[in-house]
This record gives structure tokens, C-alpha cells and sequence, in this order.
């Protein structure tokens, strides 16, 4: 146990470097996936059945990719098309294309839980689809919405971690040099877990707090 | 004003509309009357374009309704509605309810909304729950709230579908009381209903439809008192005398 403290103080402040990446990643990817995932839930709900069959078609091939394929995708074949992406471009690309078919869907479910008699209320006064949707429909869903996009948050904090295959140094991968340089396996990978469990707690708390919200009417 | 020229509709292989030519005529209130699924709703909803319908025309103020042309929003302007279950916004307050249409459709500056929108609810009874939620409303107060949202688009007609349906009984009274003060100040309103009573003292004229086609019309009192066709004195018979 003495030993734990010992390593722990001396790799947490490179570990903490890997933190700062994962986070980077994180967010980058939480934002591209919200994006990604609002356009293809719009165009699934739009009543353009084109607009509607291409989004569904997408949302289908992204889940069938494994997230780590579209990153090696993104990183090692993209250059051979002539894009050439830093591993964090690619990892934050990656994420964030792989997670926005779950955000869609999730999207989706809250926006077509709304009771048709309040888009019909919109209509009869004169409001055309995209007011509708923003001024009506939109502000309704999130309550449905946020609970499980909170556990989308807390899944793609972990997965963060796959950005390591391809050479982002986040906490994952940090970790898995710092192991193989000093062979101090057990005081690495615990102090991994419980930096990942502790940027986890906050979020954990705050799906929490959604559901209660969402609960209350 | 409304104009109905041999309108049909069928969902899917139902035809719901057999040809219904009907006119509401400024300052009118016209009742709709008849059995559950003879088609009353859904001629209140081809005229606002919440349906569309199959063949003949509806034109408002020589309008035609198309839900597919840009000119539906000018229509939906001028011709609110009213819903049987409210569908009042249940995200915003009651006054932010009644101001919506009018700030964000119709784009009027904001004070005078807030304004007329606070006057419509003092009219409709419920000044003081300007800033509550319509959950937080008894039934009838929210089809008051929604009767002065319909309002705040300073529409030149209304439409009610069935407006009282989904309220207890106690609270039926208020909402017809507001209904019939607009009628009294010139309201065109047109009512699908199953409120003998309303009918009887606030429409101008009742129309009876039965299986998509208006069976019997004619002045109110008249037709409800002494309706001529077998179909109206019977299902008057069965509304009046449920025993």
C-alpha cells in the first residue's frame, strides 16, 4: 500500500497529462456526436422521405462499424485518399461520427414522444416545420432527452479510451507506457481506474439529477 | 367566409367526407352536431389544413386551403383553433401560451403583445395565473387559456372541436360562458359540439352530419326543437333522453 502512494505520487502528474487529453477527447467528440446526431435526427423526422431513408441508411452503417475500425479507418486510410488527420483529429472525428447514430436515435425517440396535439397547436397558429420544432417541439424533448445522453456522456468518457489504438496519448495510453517502462502494473492500471471513476462521479450525479428532473412532470 | 364546395376525404379506404358544401357566412356561429365518427372533427380540420382532403375546394375569405402551400400559414392566421384536449404548451407559462403565435408568427412587437395577451386572459377570467403552467390548471382554466391564445391571433373565426369534451361537468360552464360572450361580440365561430344547450341558444345555425354528409341543416333553434329528418330526431332523441 506504501508502495501504491509512493507511484502514485510520482506518475500521477503525467497520468494527468493523459487526463487533459481524454477530456479533450471527450468533449470534442460529445460535441461533433450532438451535432452529427441532431442533423440525423432532424432529417429522420423531417417527412422527406429521401431526407428520412438517407439518415436512417447512415445511422445503419455507423452501428455496424466498430468504433476502433473507424478510427484506424480515419487514421490510416484516410491519408491514402489524401487526408491526412493528427490523432486527435481522427479520434474526435472518429467518436464523434461512431456516437452520433446512439445520439440520433436517442433524439429521435424524445422528439417523436411528443404528443402530436402540440404540433398540431403549433400549426393552428401559423407555425411552419422549423418553428415548430424550436419553439415547440425541441424544448419538450430535451427533458426526455437528457437522462440517457447523460449515460451517452459517461460511455463516451470510457471510450475515450480506444483513441489510444491509435496513438492519442490519453489516460489510457499513458498509463499503458508508464506500465511498460516501470513493470508496476498493479500501481499504474489502479490509478487509471480510479481517474477514470472520478471524472465518472460527476456524471454519474448528473444523470442522476436528469432523471429526477425528467420524473418530476 | 368559409367556403365549402363537395369536399371529400377518406383515410385510406374509409371515406370519412362524402361530399360536404357548407358556408359560414362573418359574424356567423354554426354548430356541428352528430354521432362519434360521422366526420364533424375532421371538417373542422380540412379547413384550418390540419388534414387535407381528397377533392372539391374549401377557400376562407377566397382563399383556397391547400396544407401544402405557403398560403396555409396566412389561413392558419385567420382561422384559430380550439382543441378538445387544449394542447396548450406545457414548457411555457400561460401568458408566454396566449403571446406565441402572435411574437413569433406574426412577429409583433413585444409590449403590445404582452398587453393584449394579459387583457385576453383578464377577459377569459384567469388574469392571475398569467405566470403559472398550464399543468398546474384545472381543465377548464387551460381551454380558457387556449381559447385566449386562439384570440391573441386576432383571427377573423375560430373553430372549437368539441371545446368541452375532456372537462367535468362543473367546469363545462365556464368555458361555454367565455364562448358565448365572443359570439355575443361578433366572433364567426364554428363549434363542433355535443352541447344541445349551447347550440340551441348561441349558434345562428346547426348543421347535422351523419355517416360524411350534412344529413339536416338550418337555424338553430328550429332544427333542434323540430328537426325534420328520421336521423336528426333520432340521434336528438338519444343526446337529449340518454334514459
Amino acid at each position: 500500500m506504501k508502495g501504491f502512494w509512493r507511484d502514485a505520487a510520482e506518475f500521477f502528474p503525467i497520468l494527468m497529462n493523459g487526463v487533459a487529453l481524454t477530456i479533450v477527447v471527450t468533449i470534442g467528440s460529445l460535441l461533433l456526436s450532438t451535432v452529427l446526431g441532431l442533423i440525423w435526427a432532424m432529417m429522420r423526422v423531417s417527412g422527406i422521405r429521401a431526407l428520412s431513408m438517407l439518415s436512417a441508411g447512415l445511422i445503419n452503417v455507423i452501428r455496424g462499424i466498430p468504433i476502433i475500425v473507424l478510427l484506424f479507418y480515419l487514421y490510416f486510410v484516410m491519408p491514402d485518399l489524401g487526408v491526412t488527420l493528427t490523432a486527435l483529429q481522427a479520434a474526435i472525428l472518429g467518436l464523434g461520427i461512431a456516437y452520433s447514430a446512439y445520439q440520433a436515435e436517442n433524439f429521435r425517440a424524445g422528439i417523436e414522444a411528443i404528443d402530436r396535439g402540440q404540433i398540431e397547436a403549433a400549426q393552428s397558429i401559423g407555425m411552419g416545420w422549423w418553428l415548430t420544432m424550436r419553439r415547440v417541439v425541441l424544448p419538450q424533448a430535451v427533458r426526455i432527452v437528457l437522462p440517457p445522453y447523460g449515460n451517452v456522456m459517461i460511455m463516451m468518457l470510457k471510450d475515450s479510451s480506444q483513441a489510444s489504438t491509435i496513438t492519442v496519448a490519453e489516460l489510457a495510453l499513458q498509463g499503458k507506457l508508464i506500465a511498460s517502462s516501470t513493470f508496476k502494473n498493479t500501481s499504474v492500471f489502479t490509478l487509471v481506474a480510479l481517474m477514470y471513476l472520478t471524472m465518472s462521479i460527476p456524471l454519474i450525479l448528473l444523470v442522476r439529477h436528469f432523471e429526477k428532473r425528467a420524473g418530476k412532470k | 367566409m368559409i367556403e365549402l364546395t363537395d369536399v371529400h376525404k377518406s383515410f385510406g379506404k374509409v371515406e370519412v367526407l362524402k361530399g360536404i358544401t357548407a358556408n359560414v357566412e362573418k359574424g356567423e356561429v354554426v354548430c356541428i352536431i352528430g354521432p362519434s365518427g360521422s366526420g364533424k372533427s375532421t371538417i373542422l380540420r380540412c379547413i384550418n389544413g390540419l388534414e387535407s382532403y381528397d377533392r372539391g375546394e374549401i377557400s376562407v375569405e377566397g382563399l383556397k386551403v391547400d396544407r401544402d402551400a405557403p398560403s396555409i400559414v396566412k389561413i392558419r392566421t385567420q382561422v384559430s383553433m380550439v382543441f378538445q384536449r387544449f394542447n396548450l404548451f406545457p414548457h411555457r407559462s400561460v401568458l408566454e401560451n396566449v403571446v406565441e403565435g402572435p411574437l413569433f408568427v406574426k412577429k409583433e412587437p413585444r409590449a403590445q403583445v404582452l398587453e393584449r395577451g394579459r387583457a385576453l386572459l383578464a377577459q377569459v377570467g384567469l388574469a392571475e395565473k398569467a405566470d403559472a403552467h398550464p399543468p398546474q390548471l384545472s381543465g377548464g382554466q387551460q381551454q380558457r387559456v387556449a381559447i385566449a391564445r386562439a384570440l391573441a391571433m386576432q383571427p377573423k373565426a375560430i373553430l372549437f372541436d368539441e371545446p368541452t369534451s375532456a372537462l367535468d361537468p362543473e367546469l363545462v360552464g365556464d368555458v361555454l360562458g367565455v364562448m358565448r360572450k365572443l359570439a355575443d361580440d361578433g366572433m364567426t365561430m364554428v363549434v363542433v359540439t355535443h352541447e344541445m344547450g349551447f347550440a340551441r341558444d348561441v349558434a345562428d345555425r346547426v348543421l347535422f352530419i351523419d355517416g360524411g354528409v350534412i344529413v339536416e341543416q338550418g337555424p338553430a333553434k328550429a332544427l333542434l326543437n323540430q328537426p325534420r329528418h328520421p336521423r336528426t330526431q333520432d340521434f336528438l332523441r338519444r343526446v337529449l333522453h340518454p334514459l
